[in-house]
Order: structure tokens, then C-alpha cells, then sequence
């Protein structure tokens, strides 16, 4: 048993899980949403289990460093860091549908890393030998994949949102989003998962900036990557205070959601292979 | 009169408006992309070189201060302006939140109880004096110690918790100035330099980055040692240098830095950040003359000619810390005593034997080669630089206490009734209300198993 072949299982699981669900989505049978529901189990452990085997292989090899240092890397801990979002929110809020919206996130990013990224393990460069490097990629992740699934709610609000105004003038709704949470719900939800995003982003900056401190002397030098990460926490910051306002709520909150996580894409994968910077490594 | 003192108060409404803070942030966010997609401080032919720019395009733009925008008069104002905006949004609000939190409503009539979304009547047996000691200890144990008001025969009962909660925003608002505050102190009393130091040199002044003079210290740093050392396969693994300061010529701290592990001494940092040699590599071989066997050690720099006996000299040219997994080579050339360079050859420091296959007049070992590095450090001082920090502790704090914390307000009103004592239970949260909902539920409950037992 090797991480490759455990990240092939954590691959299927996903694609599995996003299929079941869809199905889930057109029935009505609550044991289609367990089914899947169960299929993101086995994927996530399999995720876990192949990021631990491939920190095990790592050291094997002779490099003490944890499984973050590469663009393939980070992208299968993104996979991870979604389904740990989207498993913690199904615990408690058991909304089966939003799966459908937010297992293409993870399957797409392990997709991509299995077909097209570099796999090998690489020793680190010095300027990335610190334990900083474990707090600052972790704490932004988790950042990251709470906006996924915050980005995959709003797009089903809109959906609904869009349906319901029609149907209001034409026929009653049902059907395919008969399954889907109530629109305030998914409003709630929306905002629920930048809850958790925007603090974990926070945090991210603040690890990033105290290793930039440590390892150069500067917390804040302008770097794309630096601004990029603070124009997401401006637009976070902006759809929090946006709900306190009239007129901001529902469909153009929703907008900002995924104009949010837009911007969270580009600063994660766009700086990196468009822009040049600090922490070109990635792009490699 | 009248008209001035609605225009000032418009200005003051606008400066505490929460549409002024959405709009400065989503124009900071998109103003910020312009220094992401324009390289910042590029030389002005850089910029026409990399992106085409014309003459006329680069002035304009310089003109903009789109060459330095995160420094620029109208990216700082727009700074400025939120930050106004956020004082202003605190001197507002704050006042507001401190009486509540002051001085709670302690007396709930039927009009505060109209305004609770979550709300219980209970009728039940007994005395007011009885229910309302039955009350305060169970609110007391599940929830907290209430205030007690009597009042004209009725008494009220008021508690409260995580009322602290109410100055998270304030604390994340306030953390916010804290950061900008601690890098106007760093950029006032701190400075950005880099020095270069030769191994076995010491330095006493360092360069600010982007100016001309040297900045002086009041100690020395001496460089003993720069080590490299590199992966299988040639990636750099790390970079060290054995620093030593010295105060009047006296060792006062050693420390081996690294990359991610600099020095750091009185207010100064120290960083590991390049590298590079300094001067020529000293060259040591050891030359057989193939035809009497006599051999001769010679040494001396790159380029220069080493005299071998019989007047023949051997150049040293260049050399290889690994020459294809071969371990250290260099490459030479010999001069048979006509001050010209024969064709060059590779010699081995692991395989003293590889030479002899050449065939010629002499076989050529490499004994070594010291080459001597200069370690390029960057050098900090930035006094505000814990401001920074206490300002991101407080935003942490802030926020998880603005998101996840709520005051929650449990009202109580004991009355007698025509058939018994009336008890009338109100609550509020301010944050997270389904959870409150829940919980307000278990609550009643539990008073009326309390007041029922």
C-alpha cells in the first residue's frame, strides 16, 4: 500500500460520492444521501490515510518535512481540507443535497493533481524548512475549503432563488430542488461557512506574516501572494458587514460568495502560475 | 445655523456609515490587484522593456503612482479612510453597547416582553417569596446569578452572560488601527538593510535597502564560516553562517544562522538570505613528471601560472564542487613553457589515477580547492514589530469572540395571580438565535419541573 494507489481510492471515492449524490438528487430516497454520504467517509480516510503515507515516504527517503511542499501536494490537501469542511457541516446541519455542490470542488482538485501534476517527492528549498510552513498552509486551506463549500451553497441558492421567481409566476415548485434546503437555510449555511472561513484566512495571513518576520525580517512586503490573500479578506470582509446591511443579503450576498471564492482560486492557483513572486515554488 | 448643523452631521453619518466600510473594502480589494499585475519598483526601462510600455504610457502611470501604489498618496488615503471609518463606527456604536452592558434593563414590563422572540408563561402554587427563591438558585446554577428587583408586590429577576462578547467587533476593529499604528512605528524608527560580509571579515556599518549611505552600528559582525550544503541531485539543502558579534573587539554572542533561523541582537535581525564567492579559488595539485617519476605539490589562484620544475606551468581555469557525480574536479591546462594554454583537461579529487590515462609529459591530481564565500544577510530593525503582533492577537481574539460568542439575557418576572403565581420567562441573544431558541426551551423547562416539584 502506497499514497499513490491510496490517492487513486481517495479519487474514485469523490467521483462515487458527487455521482451518488447527484442520483440523490433526483430521487427522494434518504438512503441514496447515506450512501454517499458514507462513499465521502471512505474517501476522506483514504485522503488522510494517503497524505500520512506520503509524509512516512518522505522521511523514508530522508527529508524531514511535512506533505505541503508542492503545487500536487497542496492540491490534494485541499481535496482533504473540503471534505473535512463539508463532513463537520453535514454532522450538524445533515443537508444531503449540498453535497451534489460541493464534492465537484474536491473531485476536480484530485483529478487534476493524479492527471496532470508532478508527483514526485522534492527535498525542500531552505527558505521552506520550518514548522511555520505546517501552521500557515494548514490554517489557510481550511480557510480555503470552508469558501468552497460556501461558494458551492451560494450557487445553489441562486439556483433556487432563480427557480422560485419563476415558478411564482408559472407552475409550483419541486421536482430537482425539491431536495435542495430552503433557501434561507442555504443563505444561513452561506454564511455559516465564511463564518468559520474568514477567522481560519485570518489566521492564515497572521502565520504567513510571522514566518515572513522570522525567515526575512519583513511580515508584510507586498508580494502578489500577500495581496491577493488580502484582497479575498477584503471581500470576506465585505460580505460580513454586507449582511448587516438591507439590500445585501440573499442573491447579491450570494454573488459575493462566489466572487469571494474566485478571488480565493486566484490567489491560491493564479499567482502562482500567472504572476511571479515569493512563492512561485508552487507553480513548479 | 440650522443647515450647517445637518451638513456636519452628514459628514458624520457618512464617516460611521457601514456602506462607506463595504464600499472602501471592496475598493481596496480591487485597487490592490493593480501593484499585483504591475510589478512594483522596476527601474523606468524595465517597464517599458516588459510590457511594451511608450514613453507617454509610463509617465502617465508614473504619475498615478502606479509604480508604488501600497505607498501612493490616493492608496493610502483610501487606507486612511477606512481607518477613519472604523474609529468613527466605534465612538458610534460603542457608548450604545457599554450601557447595555452597564446598565442592563433589570425590570422587564410587558412592553420588553412583546419584543422577545423567545418567551414562556408558566402559572404555578406557592408564595412570590418561595417561586422567586426556587427561581434564583436554578437560574443561578444553570445560567447565572440573577439580579433581584422587587417592585410594587412583583419581583424581577435579571441574568446575564458572555456580555463581553458585545466588544469582539470592537476588539477586531480596534486590533486593526493596532497593526497600522505598529508599521507606522516601524516605518519611522525601524529600517530595511542588507550587508555582505567575506568569511574570516567583521562589519560594523550595513546598507538601507533602496538608499546610498551606510548605516552605522555600535558593535561589529564577523563572519567565520559560510557553508553550503546541497541535496543528491543538486537542490540546495541549507545555507549557514557562524556569526560572531563583537562589542570593541570582544566576542560577545556566536550563532550558526540559517535560512529560517537568524540572529538577533540589540533590536537587530540578522537573516541568511544569499550567498556568493569572493574572490578567486585557491587551487592545490599534485604534478608527476611522467618520464623521472619526480612529483611536486604546486598551489595558487584560478588563471594565474603555477611554475612546475623544467619550466613548464600548469592553469588552474575553473572547478566543479561535483563534476558528474565524480566528486570535486577542475579543469586545467598546461603550459609547456611558451606561455601558451595547451588544451584543456579535467582532473579528479577522488581519482588521483584518472590523469595518468592522458598520456603527456605530467600527470595532474587535485589535491583542493578553497574557495572563500561572502554571506549575504538582510538586516531588520522594526520596533513596532509587536504592536504588529499585539494587534493579530487581538484581531484572533476579536473575531472568534465577535463570531462564535453571543450575550445571552434571561428576563424573569414573578407575579401573584388569581390562581397562583404567575412567572413570565423572556430571553435574547444576540448572535446565533436558533441555538439560543434551543437552549431557552431547556430552560423553561427545567424551571417548570423546579417550580412543579
Amino acid at each position: 500500500m502506497n499514497s499513490s494507489l491510496l490517492f487513486n481510492i481517495t479519487t474514485i471515492a469523490y467521483f462515487a460520492a458527487m455521482v451518488v449524490f447527484i442520483v440523490y438528487l433526483t430521487g427522494s430516497s434518504k438512503v441514496v444521501g447515506l450512501v454517499a454520504t458514507l462513499i465521502c467517509w471512505v474517501g476522506f480516510v483514504a485522503n488522510t490515510a494517503a497524505i500520512g503515507m506520503r509524509w512516512y515516504e518522505a522521511y523514508a527517503m530522508g527529508y524531514e518535512q511535512a506533505p505541503l511542499s508542492n503545487l500536487y501536494e497542496s492540491v490534494v490537501f485541499f481535496a482533504w481540507a473540503i471534505l473535512m469542511i463539508y463532513l463537520l457541516f453535514d454532522l450538524k446541519y445533515q443537508q444531503r443535497a449540498i453535497g451534489a455542490f460541493v464534492l465537484p470542488f474536491a473531485f476536480g482538485g484530485m483529478i487534476w493533481a493524479q492527471w496532470s501534476l508532478d508527483a514526485t517527492i522534492q527535498p525542500l528549498v531552505p527558505a521552506l524548512q520550518s514548522n511555520w510552513l505546517t501552521y500557515h498552509v494548514f490554517t489557510c486551506f481550511i480557510g480555503y475549503a470552508a469558501f468552497a463549500m460556501a461558494c458551492g451553497v451560494s450557487i445553489m441558492y441562486l439556483i433556487k432563488a432563480g427557480k422560485e421567481e419563476k415558478s411564482a409566476e408559472q407552475s409550483p415548485a419541486g421536482g430537482l430542488l425539491g431536495l435542495f434546503p430552503s433557501v434561507k437555510v442555504l443563505d444561513d449555511l452561506n454564511y455559516k461557512a465564511i463564518m468559520v472561513g474568514f477567522p481560519m484566512l485570518t489566521l492564515g495571513i497572521i502565520t504567513g506574516a510571522a514566518w515572513a518576520n522570522y525567515a526575512w525580517g519583513t511580515y508584510w512586503s507586498w508580494d502578489p501572494k500577500e495581496t491577493w490573500s488580502l484582497i479575498v479578506w477584503f471581500i470576506y470582509a465585505a460580505f460580513l458587514h454586507a449582511r448587516f446591511t438591507r439590500g445585501w443579503v440573499g442573491k447579491r450576498a450570494a454573488w459575493l460568495s462566489i466572487f469571494g471564492f474566485a478571488a480565493t482560486i486566484f490567489c491560491y492557483l493564479g499567482v502562482n502560475l500567472v504572476l511571479s513572486g515569493l512563492h512561485s515554488y508552487g507553480g513548479s | 445655523m440650522s443647515k450647517a448643523q445637518s451638513f456636519t452631521d452628514r459628514l458624520w453619518d457618512f464617516f460611521c456609515s457601514l456602506k462607506l466600510a463595504i464600499v472602501t473594502l471592496i475598493l481596496l480589494a480591487l485597487t490592490s490587484v493593480i501593484g499585483t499585475v504591475i510589478e512594483q519598483n522596476l527601474a523606468p526601462q524595465e517597464y517599458m522593456q516588459k510590457y511594451g510600455m511608450s514613453q507617454s504610457t509610463y509617465k502617465t502611470l508614473d504619475a498615478l503612482q502606479f509604480f508604488d501604489m501600497y505607498h501612493s498618496y490616493w492608496f493610502l488615503s483610501l487606507m486612511g479612510l477606512f481607518a477613519v471609518n472604523l474609529i468613527c463606527c466605534s465612538i458610534k456604536r460603542l457608548p450604545r453597547i457599554i450601557k447595555t452592558v452597564r446598565n442592563p434593563v433589570l425590570v422587564a414590563d410587558d412592553g420588553l416582553f412583546r419584543t422577545f422572540s423567545n418567551k414562556e408563561e408558566i402559572v404555578t402554587k406557592g408564595s412570590v417569596e418561595s417561586v422567586r427563591d426556587k427561581l434564583v438558585a436554578r437560574l443561578g446554577k444553570k445560567f447565572a446569578s440573577p439580579v433581584v428587583t422587587e417592585q410594587d408586590g412583583k419581583v424581577y429577576l435579571f441574568a446575564q452572560k458572555g456580555a463581553f462578547s458585545r466588544f469582539g467587533v470592537y476588539v477586531t476593529h480596534s486590533s486593526i488601527l493596532i497593526i497600522f499604528l505598529g508599521a507606522m512605528i516601524g516605518n519611522v524608527w525601524g529600517f530595511k538593510a542588507y550587508v555582505n560580509i567575506v568569511e574570516g571579515k567583521a562589519v560594523n556599518q550595513v546598507w538601507a535597502r533602496g538608499g546610498q549611505q551606510p548605516i552605522p552600528l555600535d558593535f561589529a559582525v564577523r563572519c567565520d564560516n559560510f557553508e553550503v550544503t546541497f541535496y543528491e541531485g543538486g537542490r540546495p539543502k541549507e545555507f549557514s553562517s557562524d556569526l560572531v558579534v563583537l562589542e570593541n573587539g570582544r566576542e560577545v554572542l556566536k550563532k550558526t544562522i540559517e535560512v529560517n533561523d537568524p540572529l538577533s541582537y540589540k533590536g537587530l535581525t540578522f537573516y541568511q538570505s544569499s550567498y556568493g564567492p569572493a574572490g578567486d579559488p585557491v587551487y592545490q595539485f599534485r604534478v608527476r613528471n611522467r618520464a623521472t617519476g619526480e612529483t611536486a605539490d604546486v598551489m595558487g589562484q584560478q588563471g594565474r601560472h603555477l611554475p612546475l620544475p623544467g619550466g613548464a606551468a600548469l592553469i588552474p581555469m575553473g572547478y566543479a564542487e561535483s563534476y558528474q557525480n565524480f566528486g570535486p574536479a577542475a579543469q586545467v591546462s598546461l603550459d609547456s613553457g611558451d606561455h601558451k594554454h595547451g588544451t584543456p583537461f579535467i582532473v579528479f579529487q577522488n581519482y588521483p589515477q584518472f590523469d595518468e590515462k592522458r598520456g603527456g609529459e605530467f600527470a595532474v591530481t587535485l589535491l583542493g580547492v578553497q574557495q572563500s564565500y561572502y554571506t549575504g544577510l538582510q538586516v531588520a530593525k522594526d520596533p513596532g514589530v509587536w504592536v504588529v503582533w499585539l494587534g493579530c492577537l487581538l484581531m484572533v481574539l476579536g473575531s472568534c469572540s465577535a463570531f462564535f460568542l453571543s450575550h445571552r439575557r434571561i428576563w424573569v418576572s414573578i407575579q401573584p395571580l388569581e390562581k397562583g403565581i404567575g412567572v413570565k420567562l423572556g430571553g435574547a441573544a444576540h448572535r446565533n438565535q436558533p441555538g439560543f431558541t434551543l437552549y431557552f426551551d431547556e430552560l423553561t423547562k427545567d424551571f417548570d419541573d423546579a417550580l412543579s416539584s
